[in-house]
C-alpha cells in the first residue's frame, strides 16, 4: 500500500543560512494517527510548510499517496487539510464564509460547501456561531475553526500544528474525541504538540526531530517500552520517620524522602510494582496516594532531546 | 483541478473581492467620489469657464475623460494592492496557497476584483459628470477596451506592489511617490500640445498619457496620439506585468520562505 506520506532526504536551508532540516526521512502510513514531536526551533514547522507547500525545500523529496510535489503538486495538495499554528484566516469575514470559501478553492460548489460546513461546524460545536465575525471567538473557538476549515474539502491527510495550544482541557479533550473519531474513519492525522500526554494518548507512531534531524521514529509503544525507568510519587498518612531507611538497593530501586509524609521511589522495569507493595508492606507504611511523577513520553522526550540517549 | 473546478475557484475569489470592497463601501467608492466632484468643480467648472477650448471641446469636457480613468486607475490599484498585502500580512493568503488551485487562477481573481472596483467607482464618477456636462462616446469599442485594459495594468500593478510590501507604508510608497505624479502628468487635466517640445518628448515616456489620450478617443474622438501606439503600449504592459506577476507567484517571491 502507497505511503500516505514519504519524505526522503529533505534539506531546508533558509536565506539568512539556517538549516532547519538536515536530510530528514519519514513514512506515514494511511491511516496512522503520527505524532511529529521536537522541542521549539526543531524543525517540525518547516517540514511541515513544506508538505503544504508554504515553505520551498532546498532539495529532498515529498509524496503525498505518492504524488510528488515537484511533479504533482495540485494533486498532492488536494490531498492535504492543514491546521497550522497560528491563526491564519481573515478576521473580519463571518466564520460560515471563511469555511465556505475555502471549500471553493478546492473547487467545490457552494452548496455542497453549506452542507460541508454545516456538517463539520456542527460537530464542533459552532453552528450557533456561523455568522459571527471570526475576531469575535475566543482561542479556543477558533482553533476548532481551523480545524472544520481543514476538513470542508475532506482531505485523506490532515496535518495539526500544535492544534490544543492555549485550550482549555475541556475543549482540548473533546477535541481529541473528534480527532480519534476521524482517524477511525480513515483519515491519517499528522500532530504536533507540546502537550506530550495528547501525543501518547492519541498517536499510533512518533518521530521526535532535534536540531533538523529525525533522532527517533518507531511505535509510540515500542518507544515506550524503551523507558528503563519509572519514578512515583507517594503520600502516607502517618509521619514516615526513619521507614525508608536502607530502602534503595541496587536492584533497581532508589528511594527518596521528600518530606515527613511524601517520597519518591524509582523503579526500573526489573522491579515489579508488587516488589513495591510488598516492601512497602514490610516496612509497614499506609499509602494515602500514589501518582507517576511524570508523564512517561515526556521523560523520554527529555532524555532523547537533552541527553541524546534513552 | 478540472475546469468546473477551476470555474468554481475562481468565482470563489472573485466573490470575496468583490464583497470585500463592498463591505467597506465607505472607505472604497465614497472618497473618490469626493475627489473627482472637487475636480469637476474647481478645474472644470470654476477654472475652466474661464478658459478657451481644447480641440474643439469645453474645458469640462476635456478633462471628463482623463478624471474617470485616474479614479479607475488609482481603485484598481488599490484595491489589489491593499487586499493581496491584507492576506499576506494576515497569513490568509495561506488558505489559497495551500489548495490546489494554480497560481495564475489566483492572480487573475485578484485582478478582476481589482478591475471590478475601478468600474465600479469609474461609473460613479461617470454620473458624477453628468451633473456638469454632457457625457459624449465617440467609440463603445475603444472606451470599453482601454477602460478594461487600464483596470487589469494597473491591476497588476498594485499585484506587484504587494507582493514586494514588507510594511504598510511600502503599500502607499508607489502611488505616493509614482502613481499619482504619472497620472497628473499623463494629460488629463491638458493636452501635451500645450507644452514646449522637449516636454512633449518626456511626456512620451509616460504609460499614463496613451491611457487617457486612448480614453479621450473613446469619449471625444480627439487624442495627441495614435491610437495604434497606445493600444500596443497598454498591451504590451499587460503582457509583461501579468508574465512577471506569474513568476513571482510560481517562485514563491514574499509569500513563501
Amino acid at each position: 500500500m502507497t505511503n500516505a506520506l514519504e519524505i526522503r532526504d529533505l534539506h531546508k536551508t533558509y536565506k539568512n543560512g539556517v538549516q532547519a532540516l538536515c536530510g530528514i526521512s519519514l513514512d506515514v502510513k494511511q491511516g496512522d494517527f503520527f505524532a511529529l514531536l521536537g522541542p521549539n526551533g526543531a524543525g517540525k514547522s518547516t517540514a511541515i510548510g513544506i508538505i503544504t507547500s508554504l515553505v520551498n525545500k532546498t532539495s529532498g523529496t515529498v509524496k503525498i499517496y505518492g504524488y510528488d510535489l515537484d511533479g504533482e503538486l495540485e494533486k498532492a495538495k488536494s490531498y492535504i487539510g492543514l491546521v497550522p499554528q497560528e491563526f491564519n484566516f481573515n478576521q473580519f469575514e463571518p466564520i460560515i464564509e471563511i469555511v465556505v470559501n475555502q471549500a471553493g478553492f478546492y473547487g467545490i460548489n457552494r452548496k455542497i460547501a453549506y452542507q460541508r460546513a454545516e456538517k463539520y461546524l456542527k460537530q464542533l460545536g459552532l453552528w450557533d456561531k456561523r455568522l459571527t465575525m471570526a475576531r469575535e471567538l475566543s482561542g479556543g473557538m477558533k482553533r476548532r475553526l481551523m480545524i472544520v476549515r481543514a476538513l470542508v474539502h475532506e482531505p485523506r491527510i490532515l496535518i495539526l500544528d500544535e492544534p490544543t495550544a492555549g485550550v482549555d482541557i475541556e475543549i482540548r479533550r473533546s477535541m481529541w474525541k473528534f480527532l480519534k473519531e476521524i482517524n477511525k474513519q480513515g483519515t491519517t492525522i499528522i500532530l504536533t504538540t507540546h502537550y506530550l500526554e495528547e501525543a501518547e494518548s492519541l498517536c499510533k507512531n512518533i518521530a521526535i526531530i532535534n536540531k533538523g534531524v529525525v533522532i527517533e521514529n518507531t511505535g509510540m509503544q515500542t518507544l515506550l517500552a524503551k523507558l528503563h525507568v519509572e519514578t512515583f510519587i507517594l503520600n502516607t498518612e502517618e509521619d514516615l520517620q526513619n521507614k525508608l531507611q536502607g530502602w534503595s538497593d541496587d536492584k533497581g530501586c532508589q528511594v527518596k524522602k521528600i518530606d515527613d509524609s511524601t517520597f519518591e521511589v524509582e523503579i526500573s522495569r526489573e522491579y515489579s510494582l508488587n516488589d513495591l507493595f510488598s516492601e512497602l508492606d514490610k516496612r509497614n507504611i499506609n499509602i494515602s496516594s500514589f501518582r507517576s511523577k511524570s508523564n512517561r513520553l515526556e521523560e523520554l522526550f527529555v532524555r532523547l532531546v537533552e541527553e541524546g540517549t534513552l | 483541478m478540472n475546469l468546473n473546478q477551476q470555474f468554481t475557484a475562481f468565482k470563489t475569489i472573485v466573490t470575496k473581492e468583490i464583497l470585500r470592497f463592498a463591505r467597506i463601501w465607505v472607505q472604497t467608492v465614497v472618497p473618490p467620489v469626493i475627489t473627482t466632484g472637487l475636480y469637476f468643480v474647481i478645474f472644470g467648472q470654476l477654472i475652466g469657464s474661464q478658459l478657451s477650448d481644447i480641440a474643439g471641446y469645453s474645458y469640462m469636457d476635456y478633462i471628463v475623460p482623463g478624471i474617470i480613468l485616474m479614479s479607475i486607475i488609482n481603485n484598481a490599484y488599490a484595491n489589489v494592492v491593499a487586499s493581496f498585502y491584507m492576506s499576506k500580512f494576515s497569513h490568509f493568503i495561506e488558505e489559497m496557497l495551500v489548495s490546489p488551485m494554480p497560481n495564475y487562477l489566483i492572480l487573475v481573481g485578484y485582478v478582476i476584483g481589482g478591475v471590478a472596483r475601478g468600474l465600479t467607482v469609474g461609473l460613479v464618477v461617470a454620473f458624477i459628470s453628468t451633473f456638469f456636462t454632457e457625457i459624449n462616446i465617440h467609440s463603445y469599442f475603444v472606451l470599453f477596451s482601454v477602460v478594461i485594459l487600464t483596470a487589469v495594468l494597473f491591476s497588476l500593478g498594485g499585484f506587484i506592489n504587494a507582493i514586494y510590501a514588507n510594511s504598510f507604508d511600502d503599500i502607499s510608497i508607489i502611488p505616493t511617490f509614482v502613481l499619482i505624479p504619472l497620472t497628473y502628468l499623463g494629460g488629463i487635466f491638458y493636452s501635451i500640445d500645450m507644452l514646449p517640445a522637449f516636454w512633449q518628448n518626456v511626456s512620451l515616456v509616460n504609460p499614463i498619457l496613451y491611457m487617457v489620450n486612448a480614453m479621450r478617443y473613446g469619449m471625444l474622438g480627439v487624442s495627441d496620439i495614435d491610437l495604434t501606439i497606445a493600444f500596443s503600449i497598454i498591451i504590451l504592459f499587460v503582457v509583461v506585468l501579468f508574465s512577471f506577476c506569474l513568476y513571482l507567484l510560481n517562485t514563491g517571491k514574499g509569500i513563501r520562505s
